[in-house]
């Protein structure tokens, strides 16, 4: 009989667990990260000598009207061709019954790697942009993603903004079928302080777009935390994340359009100003102009004084 | 720690396996809760021989006693039968039986002989006190989490061997080779796939199949043993995360 010291069956352990990427054309490198949902593993493409990210779905899915369904969903999703969705390469089952999903590997930092690093609010303001077109590109093909949060979300090494991890996205066959959802009912998707109170709850019919929206108002938020915010930046985080999503907004552009006028100092869709922020709003947009006029203003005195006899 | 994605919720139901030695400790049938009995002392003398030698302090032969007593206890009066995979995992209830049947016998300043009319199981107590002697642990394990480590290293123990043999019967002997050689040899960082495929006088691509293969008839033989002994679906899938780290079918 064998003795296992801790080392060996510490190894055991983990080769055991490993993927078996045997019956496919990839070979297993190292694991990337681990979640409730599946584990991410760097793997190399051998025909292509490339690497790719390979998720692994933890789910045990036992039926094949499951797996199918989410093989379809894979392939719906790798029809998302857009600059900030990340490339789905392939997907498959493994043989031990998992399935699993190759992606372009993203070589950059995490969202809130990102963000730890003390990012300017203008360019995580921008980032969070690149983020909403991206999903808003998503709901106009029927794709809801039920899972963003930063840790979704990567920052390429040249700046690039891509949304991962849609391995739990739901398609829209009918925009206005609630039938279109093929989750049981009462199963929660999603991760707990991202997920709207519908998908807390379970309410797999009552999921559309403005679930995605709550999480985009929960990853503004985020993004944001750290900052001293403007009124209209808080509306914006509040109104996305309202509890009652008949107050959200209406659609994932709505929010880009508000987040985009907060930038350019125009006034928000989520905030009504009274007359002292409109002025001190215009007076900070118009800053360099305010300044020439105080200016004028001032040399103005400055010469009545200095003129008189 | 980062947020982990969650599904889940109210209509996750889980079916009864019916491959468990823990439910089948339970039936009627003498000869099938027996066999049932024999595999759960298979898959916890070792583990619980340690945990008393270390935990209770008791030396080798007050283990030895100790331990044939509790299963010869536990088949009389049909403990295993009264688990309720609800309340525990069946690993923290036969670790709980056991303490009290330490505490108890203690208690009562009794010495329990082997022999007699009591069961007597053949039970390699020698090679235990020899792993206890050469592998004294030198870590900060609680007597908990020390049971638990020793009984997934007996596990796997027993899946090697079950795994050899199952090699020899299929005429893949050089598969277990392979995996002896990379995965169970002490000469880390020495052998590689490159090294196993001149050594065995295979093309790597072989190596790499051959041990692919031999991995997952291992996983195999692991989550088989783990299902023996686990009452509920549950309880096998909480039990592989935590043995292999991943959610198995």
């Amino acid at each position: 009989m064998t003795w296992l010291s801790d080392v060996k069956l510490n190894h055991l352990q983990s080769v055991v667990g490993d993927p078996d990427f045997s019956s496919t054309k990839y070979t297993f490198v190292k694991e990337l990260a681990r979640g409730g949902m599946g584990t991410v593993y760097l793997a190399e493409d051998r025909k292509l000598n490339r690497h790719v990210a390979i998720k692994v779905l933890n789910a045990p899915e036992s039926t094949n009207d499951l797996r199918e369904r989410m093989i379809r969903e894979a392939q719906i999703i790798a029809g998302l061709e857009h600059p900030g969705i990340v490339p789905v390469h392939d997907v498959g089952t493994l043989p031990d019954g998992r399935i699993f999903y190759a992606m372009k590997f993203v070589r950059g930092s995490r969202l809130d790697e990102y963000v730890s690093r003390g990012a300017p609010q203008r360019d995580r303001l921008r980032k969070f942009q690149a983020v909403c077109d991206a999903v808003a590109f998503a709901h106009a093909h029927g794709v809801i993603h039920r899972d963003l949060k930063p840790q979704n979300i990567m920052i390429g090494s040249f700046g690039e903004v891509l949304v991962l991890d849609w391995g739990v996205a739901k398609i829209r066959d009918d925009a206005h079928s609630p039938a279109a959802y093929q989750t049981m009912e009462g199963t929660v998707i999603g991760t707990r302080h991202y997920m709207s109170p519908e998908q807390e709850r379970g309410e797999i019919d009552q999921l559309d777009e403005r679930s995605d929206i709550y999480a985009l108002g929960a990853v503004l938020y985020f993004l944001l935390n750290d900052q001293t915010l403007s009124k209209a930046a808080k509306a914006i985080c509040f109104k996305a994340m309202a509890p009652e999503k008949e107050n959200r907004y209406s659609s994932v552009s709505d929010l880009s359009a508000d987040i985009g006028r907060l930038l350019d100092a125009e006034p928000v869709s989520a905030y009504r100003e009274n007359a002292f922020e409109k002025v001190g709003r215009w007076t900070s947009k118009n800053r360099f102009l305010v300044l020439l006029v105080l200016a004028y203003l001032l040399m103005r005195i400055i010469f009545i004084f200095t003129s008189r006899p | 720690m980062d947020p982990d994605t969650d599904i889940g919720g109210p209509l996750h139901r889980f079916p009864v396996t019916n491959h468990s030695a823990i439910i089948n400790a339970r039936s009627d049938d003498q000869v099938v809760r027996r066999r049932a009995f024999d595999a759960i002392l298979a898959s916890y003398w070792k583990p619980a021989y340690k945990y008393i030698r270390l935990k209770w302090q008791a030396d080798n032969e007050d283990a030895k006693d100790l331990t044939q007593g509790f299963f010869a206890n536990a088949f009389e009066k049909n403990y295993f039968a009264t688990y309720d995979a609800a309340q525990a995992s069946f690993q923290t209830f036969l670790r709980t039986c056991l303490d009290g049947f330490v505490a108890n016998e203690r208690k009562a300043g009794r010495r329990l002989k082997r022999g007699g009319d009591r069961d007597h199981y053949q039970l390699d107590f020698a090679a235990a006190e020899d792993e206890l002697a050469a592998h004294a642990s030198s870590s900060t394990l609680s007597a908990e989490e020390y049971f638990h480590r020793e009984w997934v290293r007996w596990m796997f123990t027993m899946s090697v061997d079950a795994f050899r043999d199952h090699c020899e019967q299929t005429g893949r002997s050089v598969h277990f080779q392979l995996f002896e050689r990379y995965d169970l040899s002490d000469d880390d960082g020495e052998v590689s796939y490159a090294s196993l495929a001149t050594e065995f006088k295979l093309p790597a691509a072989t190596v790499n199949n051959y041990l692919a293969a031999a991995r997952r008839d291992f996983r195999r033989i692991v989550l088989h043993k783990l299902r023996e002994m686990t009452a509920t679906e549950a309880e096998f899938q909480s039990e592989a995360r935590s043995l292999l780290g991943v959610e198995v079918k």
